[in-house]
């Protein structure tokens, strides 16, 4: 189970502890595309990470099945099925004895690949998370920054090459700056690698920016919504849905979207602030509002005028 | 007449030449420890160093296996600890007294004895070493597919390393000093000089054996400090971090 991306399938899935009256999660039913990202978000005791954890089978599945690629994770032996499963968790697990390398050489020795593919493999994957092998290779975990850590625990989960990924608040504990950064540079990974995620989060706005399925939860393990994230900020299913999204929703919309995917009417003498195409709506109208202009004028990387974009635009974009 | 004289056995038997220090028996002769390094000092200083290596030895393989079980049952973890506890406390010269009667006037008895003193302090230090281990780590380790004995040999123990260590200087130094006592049992270690000039005024003796034990135990310290940074590289790491 490595290469290509997997489709994974929450059948029916149930998560019911002795003596606790109410499941943990509540016949969940959801299927993330191969090569996705699926955010779980939801408030705490929402069973975000009690449906990752089932995944990987380190919390067992009460009733109902997941299946990673057609092959349900029961029918595995469970450190096979975990060593096939990319695992990075918020406060990263490093070991403390190992150095980088060999911490982002874990699975792979587990699975027992050549010395000398082992040491290739791990050079390769620090230089992906931007840390160049040369200088971090040798170092052990406590020389490192907190950024610093969670790009090996990333690269150690990526090590075997696994279809899927669970990732648990990954950058939770970080600083914004270094989130965003982390945030950034998973994205450009994700789309060299095509990998299917599944990702944890109580922040909605990082699962806006990362995810293309979000899967709103609710307390009790219940499924409340689970769609693109443009689509669940145009259409919350409900009311809860729509207060933990917030009330700067339609921001949040503008923000997924950019200029360069409207229509822009003609120049025609207008005026206002400039921006190029690959602005985000949601800075768009941030800088018509700090103009005082009903219009901004999209240029190109020239910095010659496209065409106009009028506020009235901005608020049908629903 | 001094013919006759000269004939005479001397009166007081030649018992050779004692040097003018051990005749005026002044606190410390170099002559007296020279002339008996091979004889009395040496054969001490190695038994010594047989003594303690043996019980240490087969101490930690006892108190690492009962930590290693203590680790997986935890219900082990108290009648353990009580027993070594107990152990711990009872007064040397009194243990002895009590194996005598068992195992004899035998280095059995002796090291029945120190092994009994080194288990608590062996145990407690690999087990509390052994949990001490981040949640998180053990955590990233099942995710990633470690079995159980996996997770043990590969992670736990090796973060164990340091306080299994900082156990074993203990244990160590502790026994020689204890190993003097043995000397009650058997003739053998540093503790037998010691313990045959108790009974003489003469003073060399007693701090040359002494003193071998105590460089002996800062010696054994020592190595083990080195021993602790070969194998744990990464905690000198987290000092320079």
């Amino acid at each position: 189970m490595s290469g290509a991306a997997a489709e994974i399938v929450f059948d029916h899935v149930t998560k019911r502890y002795p003596g606790r009256p109410e499941p943990a999660v509540r016949d969940l039913t959801l299927t993330v595309p191969e090569g996705a990202i699926c955010c779980l978000v939801g408030p705490s005791g929402a069973g975000k990470t009690t449906a990752m954890k089932m995944v990987n089978r380190l919390i067992d599945i009460t009733e109902g099945d997941i299946r990673i690629g057609e092959r349900s994770v029961r029918s595995l032996d469970v450190t096979e099925l975990r060593r096939g499963i990319g695992y990075v968790i918020q406060q990263v697990g490093l070991f403390p004895h190992m150095t980088v390398a060999d911490n982002v050489a874990t699975v792979p020795r587990l699975l027992a690949w050549p010395k000398g593919r082992i040491r290739q493999r791990s050079d390769e994957l620090l230089d992906l998370v931007d840390l160049p092998a040369v200088d971090y290779r040798d170092r052990f975990p406590a020389q490192l920054s907190g950024g610093e850590r969670q790009r090996v625990g990333l690269a150690r989960a990526l090590a075997a090459d696994p279809p899927v990924m669970l990732m648990d608040e990954p950058f939770g504990a970080v600083d914004p700056i270094t989130r965003n950064r982390l945030q950034q540079e998973l994205l450009r990974i994700q789309n060299e690698l095509r990998k299917t995620i599944i990702f944890v989060t109580h922040d909605i706005d990082e699962a806006i920016l990362l995810a293309d399925r979000i899967a709103i939860l609710r307390e009790g393990g219940v499924l409340a919504q689970y769609d693109a994230p443009d689509a669940i900020l145009a259409r919350p299913a409900d009311e809860f849905v729509e207060r933990f999204l917030g009330s700067d929703r339609g921001l949040k919309l503008l923000s997924l979207r950019r200029l360069d995917e409207l229509e822009l009417a003609p120049l025609d003498g207008h005026d206002g602030p400039r921006a190029p195409g690959s602005t985000t709506l949601r800075d768009a109208l941030s800088l018509m509002v700090t103009a005082g202009s009903r219009s901004l004028v999209v240029v190109d990387e020239d910095g010659r005028p496209k065409g106009v974009v009028e506020l009235d635009a901005l608020a049908e974009i629903t | 007449m001094s013919d006759f004289l000269a004939q005479q056995e001397p009166v007081i038997p030649d018992f050779g030449e004692g040097s003018d220090c051990v005749v005026e028996n002044r606190l410390f002769c170099p002559d007296w420890v020279r002339d008996n390094w091979s004889t009395v000092l040496q054969p001490a200083l190695i038994e010594h160093v047989k003594l303690t290596l043996i019980a240490v030895a087969i101490g930690f393989v006892l108190a690492f296996a009962a930590a290693l079980f203590a680790h997986r049952y935890r219900l082990f973890e108290t009648p353990f600890t009580v027993f070594s506890a107990v152990v711990y406390t009872i007064p040397s010269l009194a243990l002895f007294q009590l194996l005598v009667p068992v195992t004899g006037l035998t280095v059995t008895t002796v090291e029945v004895a120190l092994v009994g003193y080194t288990l608590l302090i062996l145990f407690r230090n690999t087990l509390e070493g052994l949990r001490s281990v981040p949640p998180d780590v053990l955590e990233a380790a099942r995710g990633m597919g470690y079995t159980r004995s996996q997770t043990l040999w590969r992670v736990e123990l090796p973060l164990a390393v340091p306080a299994m260590i900082a156990g074993l200087r203990v244990a160590i130094v502790s026994t020689i000093a204890l190993a003097t006592v043995a000397a009650l049992v058997i003739p053998e270690g540093l503790g037998y000089p010691i313990f045959l000039a108790l009974r003489e005024a003469f003073k060399t003796e007693i701090i040359v054996a002494g003193g071998l034990a105590v460089g002996m135990a800062l010696l054994a310290d020592g190595l083990l400090v080195l021993v602790e940074r070969a194998l744990t590289p990464w905690a000198r790491a987290r000092r320079t971090a």
